[in-house]
């Protein structure tokens, strides 16, 4: 369609659940991950080392071989001060960026009023799953909310194709005519008018992409899919943003979170060859995070719910690497059992909204934040 | 022709309950408009499965800890009752004294909170304040649990003055003192251990375990305090009897009635109805129902300003469209899809995403929502084997001539058998012409779920799309 320098997007893939840090970047070396884990632990000889310290899940391969390009950027200890183990009031404080008090805008919604503050564009923000995650929610901020790229639109459930088209026309009337002066029937027709619009560009996406790739049949390798389809039919989406679960593994946890980081590694993994394979690699970042980490002593089965987690931010114009330190799993160290975090996630927001979308960040989240340079200038 | 109390009567229900469908429209119709408000005003027995039935039958609706099952819960409560204005009201109190799951992870007391709205919502503003303030879920969700003699916490004490009564600009910090000063001590049983769980979101070791308040003499600040100019040794009551008295007080919880029970916008006339309220709070000795009672018989919300003059809420929307299919008069199972549903719409039950509840009014429209709410309604009220949609069709049938309707009959026949619902003429004109496409309605010797019945639920399906069904 285009052929300017495209902008820059970011791509969200939420951990829903509380994704357990220690068995995702693993500190095999350390005598004390074994005796807090002796059950829900991940062997040594099954880790993929990184360096001679810490290693990766063995889920996550692609992962590890995008690590060995350079393209993943580790930020450690993430969290906030004086943790919350909610997993509602958790992520809440993740998408809202407000530890403190009980925030009422997120900040991916903010970042999009900002690029779009005159809401031109129905489709700057594009969340794929059904419902708006927090962190987009925005007054006056239309986000879009795809459950099924290939259904997405107004009477999913019409099969008659043409009685559905027939439907289609009849409402795109009923919202096209002059509502009079009533402000309330204005902005019903307009947002219509919207839904149809960014409905309509939606479902060309699919047609103008094509793609070696082949995404898992999983939920989230759909979504990213679908997440590849839209920014590659350029569209104007900067933020695009999925999540997948649960994480939640009070027990069987080693199978569960394998299978999970298995989606997880494959569903990125694909993307970045679908990147590389359009030539938009480095116009693309992917940012993967959870509401907590998990408690450091294992419960038998699983782990409960902890605090200080781990953030990947992916892609080719990431400054690879390990950002911040490990936190200690030293008895003094820790906070009622949890590992205590040593990043900010408002570091991280900063480094993104600043140097990825160019924005001004400390309105967005609330504060100034010191940020690591996560980004090739 | 739609007679104008049937009109009415509609637009009653749509504001003291979730809307009607023909059967429960003609029977207030047949009691009145003032008998019909009586009867909404004073609930009896809402009719629903009891309680022990369910938790022995619908294990699912039992879990009452956790979010998904209390809000099917509380959905079933909402779709089924028969006293739609019990719901409707602590719908509205919830909205306002708005709670959330996220910080207390104990579902079964916001539960009780729902209870404590359907028992008092409707008396004294006095006595349910004080209600609200020995309310666990209340006293956890801002931190009374934290307000101490020797060292106060003010989120209740401010939130109270602020978000529950007067409004902000008609106290002083000072004031705010003296008031979370006199709600030392206000407290839950074993409120250390209680917050702790809360806050680690766990059921480890015993599960979680029912709050009550619990009133802590020796962590009472009994000293000497000033409030909007009183002074005296008061406690959390003292307190509350000096809030309901005041003017602002009065303005703030008419304003919040009329808001959700006649019109986003205030206009001249509503201000003059928002008036009468207030003087009929005063004189009643601050009854909510009272206040109502003024609103439901004032001119204004019998005109024809005050007729769809609200957008309708997500939990109105989906309730309101299921109430009207007939579907889920038990608790069957799937249940809490459809709360998810609303949550999709930007309402989720028990979830109110801070202390300010949600943003109502236009707010509920963006192009999210607004695709969740037409595709929702659509699909329940096109479907001709739901036994409201298929009541419809009997009466459409009734009322044809041999059985045969036209295309604007069929079209004015399920805005009517919907509502009635007014709709402009170029809406109008467009199900007209929708309706055309297969030409008469022939519904002689219609079977279950033939063409001519799905020509119905098509019908059906696009009024529900409407920009004028968005509106209550």
């Amino acid at each position: 369609m285009t052929t300017t320098k495209r902008e820059k997007s970011l791509i969200v893939i939420q951990l829903s659940g509380g994704n357990d840090y220690l068995n995702t970047v693993i500190p095999y070396s350390e005598g004390k991950y074994y005796d807090y884990r002796p059950t829900v632990n991940i062997p040594q000889n099954k880790v993929i080392p990184i360096d001679d310290h810490y290693g990766f899940n063995p889920s996550m391969g692609p992962v590890k071989s995008l690590w060995d390009e350079g393209k993943v950027a580790i930020i450690n200890g993430i969290g906030y001060q004086n943790p919350n183990r909610s997993h509602f009031r958790s992520m809440d404080i993740w998408h809202t960026a407000e530890p403190d008090s009980i925030g009422k805008e997120g900040w991916l919604g903010r970042a999009i009023r900002d690029i779009d503050p005159q809401g031109e564009n129905v489709l700057t923000g594009i969340n794929f799953g059904r419902g708006l995650p927090r962190a987009m929610a925005c007054p006056g901020v239309s986000v879009a909310s795809v459950g099924d790229l290939d259904t997405y639109g107004l009477f999913p459930d019409v099969k008659d194709e043409e009685l559905r088209m027939f439907t289609l026309e009849a409402f795109s009337k009923m919202y096209g005519g002059a509502a009079g002066r009533d402000p309330v029937m204005e902005l019903l027709g307009q947002t219509g008018q919207d839904a149809l619009q960014g409905a309509d560009i939606l479902r060309t996406a699919p047609a103008m992409y094509s793609s070696s790739v082949e995404y898992a049949p999983d939920s989230l390798a759909q979504n990213v899919k679908s997440i590849s389809q839209v920014f590659h039919a350029n569209v104007g989406a900067r933020v695009l943003y999925t999540q997948h679960g649960p994480f939640d593994t009070h027990a069987g946890e080693l199978i569960s979170h394998a299978k999970l980081w298995d989606e997880v590694a494959g569903a990125v993994g694909c993307l970045m060859d679908d990147l590389k394979e359009h030539g938009t690699e480095n116009d693309a970042s992917i940012l993967i995070f959870s509401e907590f980490g998990r408690r450091i002593q294992d419960n038998g089965s699983g782990s409960d719910h902890g605090s200080g987690g781990v953030a990947f931010m992916i892609g080719g114009a990431v400054n690879g690497g390990t950002y911040g330190e490990y936190p200690s799993l030293a008895e003094a160290e820790q906070i009622e059992g949890d590992l205590r975090s040593n990043n900010d996630f408002r570091s991280v927001y900063t480094g993104i909204l600043e140097d990825w979308l160019g924005l001004d960040a400390a309105p967005i989240v609330n504060g100034q934040f010191e940020k690591f340079d996560l980004f090739k200038s | 022709m739609i007679s104008n109390d049937t009109a009415l009567m509609a637009h009653l229900l749509r504001r003291a309950g979730f809307g009607a469908n023909r059967d429960e429209l003609e029977s207030y119709l047949e009691i009145g408009y003032d008998g019909a408000v009586e009867a909404l005003l004073n609930p009896s027995d809402p009719g629903n499965m009891p309680d022990d039935l369910i938790r022995r039958y619908h294990v699912e609706q039992s879990e009452l800890r956790d979010l998904p099952g209390s809000s099917a819960y509380w959905m079933y409560r909402m779709i089924s009752t028969s006293c739609p204005m019990e719901e409707k009201t602590a719908l509205f109190w919830h909205g306002l004294f708005a709670t959330g799951y996220s910080k207390l992870n104990q579902a079964r007391s916001q539960l009780n909170q729902v209870e404590m709205f359907r028992r008092s919502g409707l008396g004294s503003f006095e006595d349910l304040l004080v209600e609200l303030s020995k309310d666990p879920a209340m006293i956890v969700w801002l931190d009374n649990n934290e307000n101490h003699g020797a060292s106060i916490n003010e989120n209740y004490g401010r939130e109270l003055l602020e978000l529950f009564s007067m409004g902000i600009g008609n106290y002083s910090e000072d004031d705010i003192k003296g008031c979370a000063r006199a709600f030392t001590g206000w407290t839950l049983g074993n409120a250390e251990y209680m917050s702790v769980r809360a806050a680690k979101d766990s059921i480890w070791p015993y599960g979680r375990i029912a709050w009550h308040f619990d009133y802590r003499e020796e962590d009472h600040d009994d000293g000497e305090k000033t409030f909007l100019g009183e002074t005296g040794r008061f406690n959390g009551e003292d307190i509350i009897a000096i809030i309901v008295k005041q003017e602002a007080t009065a303005r703030f919880v008419a304003t919040r009635l009329f808001q959700f029970f006649a019109a986003d916008e205030i206009t001249e006339a509503g201000e003059k109805t928002i008036e009468a309220m207030m003087a009929t709070y005063f004189s009643s000795g601050y009854q909510i129902r009272d206040m109502l009672r003024t609103l439901f018989h004032s001119e204004y919300f019998k005109s024809e300003e005050a007729r769809f003059a609200r957008v309708k809420g997500p939990v109105e929307m989906v309730v309101g469209a299921i109430r009207m299919a007939g579907n889920y008069q038990d608790p069957y199972l799937g249940i809490e899809k459809v709360a998810d549903t609303m949550f999709f719409m930007g309402q989720g039950l028990l979830r109110p995403p801070t202390v300010e509840g949600w943003h109502e009014g236009a707010e509920w429209i963006d192009s999210g929502a607004l695709v969740e709410r037409v595709n929702f309604v659509a699909k329940e009220l096109s479907n001709v084997s739901s036994p409201g949609v298929r009541s419809i069709i009997e009466r459409l049938e009734a009322g044809a001539d041999q059985g045969v309707l036209q295309p604007s009959e069929l079209a004015d026949g399920c805005l009517d058998l919907l509502g009635p619902i007014q709709v402009s003429e170029e809406t109008r004109s467009v199900l007209v012409e929708y309706a055309s496409r297969h030409g008469d309605l022939d519904l002689n010797d219609h079977q279950p779920g033939d063409q001519a019945e799905q020509r119905v639920g098509d019908i059906l399906r696009l009024v529900a799309a409407t920009r004028e069904y968005q509106l209550a």
